[in-house]
């Protein structure tokens, strides 16, 4: 059975690895390897992330007590604006933008991508884009009306500045980068898996990266003709939003919503793959129904491109029983996955690492957003919920207990692939639980101010109820929130310092990133296994029972 | 029996990725990159369409009424482009270099006089009032065809630098996807504007 085949005239003539010569910040600077763009990605959306949490810390310092203490009503406007946009544009999106860049090619068994190039080009854009946006507070003001920038009040009222108008820029920008991205994930996963690698063989995180990508190359480009009809209205005398020139207001929330709600599915997907990853490692099983996941995953791609106006429901101008519908059957798929984790889960030998443990944060807090969204999908409770704190507290479930939990999992999963270390599981441990306290405490109260009806974006409120006491309980948690991250960066010093090496494969993962060396070479393999199945290291572990039953291991992989 | 030794594909070079058939990637890409630019327009189309059904009448009062036989003759300027273009492909798919840079500048002439002919018709608009600030119409007139002709000189640009690598002789009919990829670029441009002259021209009442 010698199945060697050589194949001389297939990789690269030399070595890839760059000139040695080369001062390493430049090497950084100008690399096109999708690990070093990769960790560039990682680092800028950390930091991004620090920069809206500390807005988010002042929106939650404000609100502690009634009145207005500490920022103006329009500095209280830039903050939330700020806030959300950098979140969900400069943080989530490309974060896991870079856990792609850095895994899909090796789980698939590839080089790099398929356009290095244009790798490093969007990654680039990114660190401009957030200083564009945040140029913003340099000419007397950022942008103020919400990330959303409904208009009229992003013509108008607090939009007079240039600030709003460097937010089109920025998002304009972002969105060629991601844009450009999804190219290079597509044409990499297509064209760029390795002999073996068939389509239903790819890691599940792979898949997601996919139908991301879809859906980013499908929707973002939506949002770009909204952004450039909003700055053709500011700037250029336009009339597509202001009704007073004839233009139609409702127009820019359809075309924006098209965009952002895909976009929602592009923030989580990415989540629910690495969770899919960590689960089976520390379960000990094989993920349970690959295809069932797989379709799952397409499925709620395909139904996110007809949801947009539940967004709308209290403009009057949307067909509501339509799109109440498809949001509820969107929960359908979502739902399938979740049957997906828990049967995965179902009598494995649950190993509680801090990654194990944050996919299981993402699991409980993920259901719990998911839920929230389900009420919203009814009109009538829409009607009573719209602009409250609800939709706060189903946003933030969604998107910190969903897509952060599951961002924490991939760092911890994959620390030791971009390093050679693992991090240090106490402080993890003392990082899951503070946040996980911390979490809780800020956002399931606001389940509670929404009912009560507290509007959101607003900087002040009445002494009256139990307003005051919930709004101080949410403080405190958001406080221990950015708490719990001085373990993590702690952790990642401590890491990165340390002087032993683990092993290259430290928890016994399955998928094709841990046959190689960690961290990989330039050049990614030196070889690769043949791959029969979703987890070739397995199937290599496991050989002698693999010639005796070559196609039973094959779970569904033909 | 070398189990392990077995399971491991040498690959001296590294491992090879090379299939056969399939679409390259860079064609694969620019596949891609148009699906996006559909996108785009779409939303733009969008935006015209939802302006155009609210308004009371179309094109508003008072609107100078666009010359029609104008822009038949700009369509006929961009369609010939387009089959110039894909002479181009053929002849290099001959490996018939010279043709391909025949075709290249028949191509590329008729986009600027394309471009030309859109910026007389803008100047005459310009002179009679209808500009980006006079209305809805305006507005959605000079944006939808603006970007277009914005793609067009892009799509000039790009057959511009084909024009240049294919006179030193870079394409042969083996190694020729960026004409390949010139050429589906030029063709989606070309379409847009069928569906502008359509809706913006021809269903104006």
């Amino acid at each position: 059975m010698a199945i060697t085949e050589a194949r001389p005239e297939a990789g690269p003539s030399g070595s890839p690895t760059i000139s040695p010569q080369r001062h390493p910040i430049m090497a950084w600077l100008t690399t096109t390897d999708h690990k070093k763009i990769g960790i560039m990605y990682l680092v800028n959306s950390f930091f991004w992330f620090a920069v809206a949490g500390l807005l988010a810390e002042f929106i939650r310092v404000e609100l502690a007590q009634p009145g207005t203490q500490y920022f103006s009503e329009q500095q209280y406007n830039e903050l939330f604006t700020m806030h959300g946009t950098t979140m969900i544009f400069l943080f989530i999106i490309p974060i896991l933008a870079g856990f792609g860049n850095y895994i899909v090619p090796l789980q698939i068994g590839a080089l790099d991508m398929a356009f290095p190039r244009v790798n490093a080009l969007s990654f680039w854009m990114l660190p401009l884009a957030g200083i564009i946006l945040y140029s913003g507070y340099l000419t007397g003001g950022a942008a103020c009306a919400g990330w959303t920038e409904y208009p009229t009040v992003s013509l108008q009222p607090c939009g007079t500045g240039v600030g709003t108008d460097l937010w089109i820029v920025a998002l304009l920008l972002i969105g060629t980068s991601s844009i450009l991205g999804g190219v290079n994930f597509i044409t990499t996963i297509f064209n760029m898996r390795a002999p073996g690698m068939t389509m239903f063989r790819m890691p599940l995180f792979a898949w997601t990266m996919l139908v991301t990508s879809l859906l980013v190359l499908l929707a973002t480009p939506v949002i770009t003709s909204a952004l450039v009809l909003l700055l053709i209205d500011r700037n250029l005398g336009g009339s597509f939003f202001d009704p007073a020139k004839g233009g139609i207001t409702v127009l820019w929330q359809n075309i924006f919503w098209f965009y952002s709600h895909p976009a929602v599915y592009v923030m989580v997907l990415p989540g629910m793959g690495i969770v899919s990853e960590v689960l089976p490692v520390f379960s000990r099983k094989p993920l349970f129904g690959y295809k069932a996941f797989v379709f799952a995953t397409a499925g709620i791609g395909a139904l996110g491109f007809s949801v947009w106006a539940h967004h709308m429901f209290t403009t009057g101008t949307v067909l509501l029983p339509f799109f109440s519908i498809m949001t509820f059957l969107i929960a359908v798929p979502t739902g399938v996955k979740f049957f997906n984790w828990i049967a995965t889960v179902w009598k494995g030998k649950i190993w509680f690492t801090t990654a194990n443990l944050f996919a299981f944060g993402f699991l409980s807090m993920f259901l719990i957003g998911g839920i929230d969204g389900v009420f919203l999908a009814s009109p009538p409770v829409d009607f009573a919920l719209h602009d409250t704190y609800w939709v706060i507290a189903h946003l933030h479930y969604v998107l910190f207990g969903g897509s952060v939990f599951a961002v924490y999992a991939g760092l911890y999963y994959w620390f030791p692939k971009f390093t050679g270390k693992r991090l240090h599981e106490g402080l993890g441990k003392l990082h899951f639980w503070l946040q996980m306290i911390g979490f809780n405490l800020t956002f399931m109260p606001m389940h509670v101010l929404g009912l009560l009806g507290m509007p959101r974006r607003i900087s002040d409120y009445l002494p009256f109820k139990d307003w005051t006491g919930i709004n101080q309980l949410q403080t405190v948690g958001a406080l221990l929130i950015a708490v719990s991250t001085a373990p993590l960066l702690a952790n990642v010093w401590i890491t990165m310092r340390r002087k032993d090496r683990d092993p290259e494969n430290p928890w016994d993962g399955n998928t094709l990133e841990w046959w190689t060396t960690s961290p990989p070479p330039a050049h990614n393999f030196d070889s690769l296994p043949e791959i029969h199945s979703e987890r070739p290291l397995f199937d290599a572990k496991h050989a002698d029972e693999l010639t005796v039953h070559a196609d039973a291991t094959t779970t569904g992989a033909r | 029996m070398a189990v392990a030794d077995a399971t491991v594909r040498e690959t001296p070079s590294g491992p090879g990725h090379e299939r056969a058939g399939g679409i390259s990637s860079s064609l694969l890409g620019m596949v891609l990159f148009i699906a996006s630019e559909v996108m785009f327009f779409g939303g733009l189309f969008g935006a015209y369409f939802t302006i155009r059904t609210a308004a009371p009448q179309w094109p508003p009062p008072g609107t100078h009424e666009l010359d029609k036989w104008y822009a038949l003759a700009l369509t006929v300027v961009l369609v010939s482009s387009s089959v110039t273009m894909q002479l181009g492909v053929f002849a290099i798919r001959r490996n018939d270099q010279k043709w391909l840079v025949r075709w290249l500048i028949i191509t590329l002439v008729l986009g600027t006089l394309f471009l030309v002919g859109q910026g007389n018709e803008y100047r005459t608009l310009f002179e009679e009032g209808t500009t980006l600030r006079s209305g809805v119409f305006g507005s959605t007139f000079f944006t939808l065809t603006g970007f277009h002709g914005a793609h067009v000189f892009g799509g000039a640009a790009f057959i511009l630098i084909v024009l240049l690598r294919a006179r030193s002789g870079q394409f042969t009919a083996r190694y020729h996807d960026t004409v390949e990829m010139a050429s589906y670029y030029w063709h989606f441009v070309d379409v847009v504007w069928l569906g502008l002259v359509t809706t913006i021209y021809f269903m104006s009442q």
